[in-house]
């Protein structure tokens, strides 16, 4: 499959208050490939992350510069509706948090905002990003009850289903396991490579050896610059930056 | 050694510290009750509580306390009419839509209007609401229901504002960031996820607001109106259980029926409040688990 680019960043910086927190991003995304971003604590990783889905902007005395391209679309002009750039890219956080709902309308909830009232069609929907997101044998028979009950990881593949029943192009993950013990974090990283069949993917991860296990490209972050990007295999076995190979081998973060 | 006495005398300060508030609230239930008692060794509870007349002081008296409850029913109804709006609107307000510096200046300007003393607001309702509705209503007096019912309104709002303002900043921001990343705009955000989440505690803000006004006294006692009748509209001169127990305590002679009456007036008085404060705390303590909250 030839490679196409799904979301390029073009001279991104972005301040909080006075705080530069990044620095320069130019960064290309492709389709039907899983991206990491790794780096060290405060590195502007995630804060990367949430500039694809607008969800920054909630926070108060924020400023961007530069573009974000998606499909072409830049997604910072003034006349794009946040709320359609956030049903296109959506987001799994990292701690899972679904609704004080029902499982069933944790997810329904997704399609109901977004204009859906086909009864049937939601149900189907329900079903559907359940089985996908590998929690629907678990469940199937306990829809109506509290999503809190369910374990972490149940949880979290909960915020996985609810955000693939929006139908979105993108799915970011925002270190998805840090709060999920091993087995959890296995199931998870086994979905996130069956889903990248159908949507493209970012992850962001303080796990290297997840980052090796799932993606196919990797950028490194540092002090809110991008230090280096390339496919997954080169930056673990031939990185060109010291201080890449400096992170990779344990030696800070 | 000597450490060790040190310690045990502050353990044992404290510890008194700690109940002393059991203490009171149990030594005011058995006066409350101790005195209220010899009332029902003369009228059945239930003549006292559907009676309607109430005629302390005739001769024979009659102590039907039916009217004062119902005055004191209404006001408070009307009163949820202005205070559960505007309380909650204003915190919604507050959380949601009021910038960083506009919540800095509007709460603690909301906490000051919770902490104006009752008497101030009993003066603005008689000296000011009172003739104004008398004359736009065309009413022999302005002292009513209704003056009762706004100026306890207003007076419990800010109660209902700042506690349904808590109750929404417990909301997690990954409730609304889960709800924003799946495309809802902010009014959805707002009426399906936060409103929701918020739910019981805002209706335990609205409790407490009960609680103040049923139990609010000052006030009432200034812009009722005073006429222990059967209210009949917003407009007649009402007498609530609280301002009957301020303005007949000084007038009942120690140990008459009367005295007695008013001190199970003041038993049931407490009794609501007492259930209305459980059911705040029943519901908070929901609220808490169901926000994934320990106690």
């Amino acid at each position: 499959m030839v490679k196409q680019v799904k979301i390029k960043a073009e001279n991104i910086d972005f301040y909080y208050g006075k705080h530069q927190t990044l620095k320069n991003i130019n960064l290309q995304l492709y389709t039907n490939r899983v991206t990491a971003i790794i780096g060290p604590s405060g590195c502007g990783k995630s804060t990367f992350l949430r500039l694809i889905n607008r969800m920054n902007e909630l926070v108060p005395h924020s400023r961007v510069s530069g573009r974000i391209l998606f499909d072409g679309l830049n997604i910072f002009d003034p006349k794009v509706d946040p709320v359609q750039i956030r049903r296109r890219a959506g987001m799994v956080f990292q701690k899972p948090n679904p609704f004080p709902k029902s499982i069933y309308e944790n997810i329904s909830y997704g399609l109901e905002v977004n204009n859906m009232t086909d009864k049937r069609y939601i149900e189907e929907k329900v079903i559907d990003s359940l089985k996908k997101s590998a929690l629907w044998n678990e469940v199937k028979d306990r829809l109506k009850d509290s999503a809190l009950r369910l374990s972490g990881g149940q949880q979290q593949r909960l915020c996985i289903a609810r955000c693939l029943a929006v139908e979105p192009e993108v799915i970011l993950f925002d270190e998805p396991c840090a709060s999920l013990d091993p087995i959890s974090t296995g199931k998870i990283e086994e979905l996130i490579l069956e889903l990248k069949q159908d949507y493209t993917i970012v992850i962001v991860t303080h796990n290297m050896q997840q980052a090796a296990r799932v993606a196919d490209y990797t950028a490194f972050f540092l002090l809110g610059e991008m230090i280096e990007y390339s496919d997954t295999q080169h930056i673990f076995t031939a990185p060109h930056d010291p201080r890449t190979e400096a992170y990779i081998t344990g030696r800070f973060g | 050694m000597k450490i060790n006495i040190k310690e045990k005398i502050y353990k044992w300060i404290f510890t008194v510290f700690a109940f002393a508030s059991l203490l009171f609230l149990v030594g005011i239930t058995v006066i409350l009750v101790k005195e209220s008692l010899p009332l029902f060794q003369k009228i059945k509870f239930m003549d006292f509580f559907f009676g309607k007349l109430w005629y302390p002081t005739y001769d024979p008296p009659e102590f039907g306390i039916f009217p004062l409850i119902s005055a004191s029913f209404w006001i408070m109804l009307g009163a949820l009419f202005i205070c559960v709006p505007l309380g909650i609107g204003s915190a919604l307000y507050l959380n949601e839509l009021a910038g960083f510096q506009q919540k800095a200046i509007l709460k603690p300007v909301i906490e000051i209007l919770a902490g104006i003393p009752s008497i101030v607001y009993g003066f603005f309702g008689m000296a000011i609401l009172s003739p104004f509705l008398q004359k736009t209503f065309h009413l022999s007096t302005g002292l009513c229901a209704l003056s009762a019912s706004i100026v306890l309104g207003i007076m419990a709002t800010p109660t209902i504002c700042s506690l349904a303002d808590d109750a929404l900043s417990y909301v997690p921001q990954s409730f609304r960031e889960a709800s924003f990343a799946v495309g809802a705009d902010r009014w959805q955000t707002l009426t399906r996820v936060i409103i929701p989440a918020a739910g019981s505690g805002i209706s335990t803000a609205i409790i407490l607001g009960m609680s103040r006004i049923i139990g609010e006294t000052m006030t009432v006692l200034m812009v009722s109106g005073g006429a222990a009748v059967m209210l009949k509209s917003f407009f007649d001169p009402v007498r609530p259980m609280t301002a009957a127990i301020a303005a007949e305590m000084g007038e009942s002679p120690m140990g008459s029926d009367h005295y007695h009456a008013l001190f199970a007036i003041a038993l049931i008085l407490f009794g609501l409040t007492f259930i209305l404060n459980i059911v705040a705390e029943l519901i908070s303590r929901r609220f808490r688990i169901k926000l994934g909250m320990s106690r």
